[in-house]
């Protein structure tokens, strides 16, 4: 899966570093850094980790398309 | 599934608790009738910035909608506030006279700004609250006429309001009846550091008084506020910023518990007086009073963005739990958290700093705008600020978790 961060966006709230922090973490400046291709096997805690993001900034990609309905 | 399909779900309330919950119902299968009703004519939206860019951006302030997925597939109720709640009938009423049956109800109405009181003489045009888009469209407006403002309450949302029309450059005056800003939710030292804040952005902080009475303008409108020390501030608009009152008075005479927000058990399931659980009826959010496990489960009503969001999920999950294979939910423990932007300090917040009978000052600069602080009860986290150090903040969470995690504190006593 593929993570991006809207920087322009994030405000620290640090709700994505509490939901998935083997992704999300914080540098020395309070400046969010995350991985932007982490495991699938963490694809549940990243999706938490955009569902809690107050400002909507975290967007989580799958690697494959998604099946269809 | 095929029987629970046939159930009707009805979420009052449609703000983010309501909305969460309507997306958490979809999200674990739930796919029979389900109806969203909302007392204000908007699609839903977020609130936090009503408070912060919508009062300072130039130009048209920016939309705020939350995002309704598309799979949702409710049926909208709204500009038409609950009314009524029958248990007995299992039925709501709103003010247009419609009657919704339901099989399932989630409460979310959340919470109303605290007014003048009615006891006093009324309060003269210009003096206003914020809760609602409209409320914060109308308080933008009047920013932009100009000032002076007076805030009236040092809390979050006084504290941010009063930033943003500093911002702005107008003169504020920030009234506050304790002796310190956000004295009794985060402790002195907390409080005296944003005050420092706040006077260093030109605020007129006013602390250990409150309003009395208002001065009246030739034109019937506010000219200035009254404090209880005697004094008189010149207003052009006033804002009574000074707490929320839960959205309960259509659950009047339902046989609920209501004092200070709907009562709830742990798995967030709502209370007649006599202590029983309703089955099928749940609450989330600002008006639910839920047993917080940090507070020897004691039950508080929160009004933080995260606590409608897990709230929203959990009572969801309670909600099917007797429909679902899942089994049962558990009790609803998330780690409390808020947040609040003032003159570019970013305060962050996990666990219940206002329950603390310690604070513990781990760092503490002012010109370098970082704090962070520890608090406890009898002796064990429960919880933790920062400013400008927002990444110590996930280490404290964890600690608050493996808390919840071990049970509740032997010492405390039953609820309130």
């Amino acid at each position: 899966m593929q993570i991006t961060v809207d920087m322009n966006l994030c405000e620290s709230h640090g709700q994505c570093v509490f939901a998935a922090p083997e992704i999300f973490s914080f540098d020395d400046d309070d400046r969010l850094v995350h991985e932007a291709s982490p495991p699938d096997a963490l694809l549940d805690k990243a999706e938490k980790a955009a569902a809690v993001c107050p400002a909507r900034a975290v967007t989580v990609s799958p690697a494959s398309p998604p099946a269809a309905p | 599934m095929r029987a629970a399909d046939q159930r009707e779900l009805v979420v009052v309330g449609a703000s983010l608790a309501g909305l969460r919950a309507a997306q958490a119902l979809r999200e674990r299968g739930f796919t029979g009738a389900l109806t969203l009703v909302g007392d204000e004519p908007h699609p839903p939206y977020d609130r936090p910035p009503l408070s912060k860019r919508v009062l300072t951006t130039p130009g048209r302030p920016d939309r705020t909608e939350l995002p309704v997925p598309n799979g949702l597939r409710a049926r909208w109720r709204l500009g038409r506030a609950a009314v009524r709640l029958d248990l007995a009938a299992r039925a709501v009423t709103l003010a247009d006279g419609t009657r919704l049956p339901y099989d399932g109800l989630v409460v979310a109405t959340g919470s109303t700004a605290r007014g003048w009181p009615a006891g006093k003489p009324p309060a003269p045009a210009g003096v206003v609250t914020l809760r609602g888009w409209d409320d914060a469209l109308a308080l933008r407006a009047a920013l932009t006429a100009g000032g002076p403002l007076v805030v009236v309450g040092a809390g979050f949302l006084g504290g941010e309001i009063a930033a943003a029309a500093r911002e702005r450059g107008l003169d504020v005056t920030l009234v506050e009846a304790v002796s310190q800003p956000l004295e009794g939710s985060l402790g002195p030292v907390a409080g005296a550091y944003v005050a420092a804040l706040h006077r260093e952005a030109g605020i007129v902080l006013r602390t250990g008084t409150t309003v009395e009475g208002f001065v009246t303008g030739p034109d019937g409108r506010l000219a200035g506020v009254h404090l209880g020390d005697g004094t008189t501030v010149p207003a052009g608009t006033a804002v009574l910023a000074w707490g929320g009152v839960p959205s309960t008075g259509w659950l009047a005479g339902s046989g609920l518990a209501l004092d200070g927000g709907v009562h709830c058990d742990p798995l967030l399931r709502v209370l007649r007086t006599d202590g029983s659980a309703v089955p099928d009826v749940v609450a989330a959010g600002d008006v639910a009073r839920v047993p917080q496990p940090l507070a020897g489960g004691e039950r508080l009503a929160l009004g933080h963005w995260t606590n409608a969001v897990e709230q929203g999920t959990a009572a969801a999950a309670t909600l099917l739990a007797g429909q679902s294979p899942d089994g049962t939910p558990a009790p609803f423990a998330a780690v409390p958290s808020f947040w609040s932007d003032l003159h570019g300090a970013r305060i962050r917040s996990v666990g219940l700093p206002g329950v603390a009978d310690e604070t513990r000052v781990v760092e503490h600069d002012l010109t370098g705008r970082r704090l962070e602080i520890a608090y406890h009860r009898a002796g064990r986290l429960v919880g933790a600020l920062t400013i400008g150090r927002t990444g110590r903040l996930a280490s404290y969470r964890r600690a608050l978790e493996e808390h919840l995690a071990s049970g509740p504190a032997p010492d405390e006593p039953g609820p309130a």
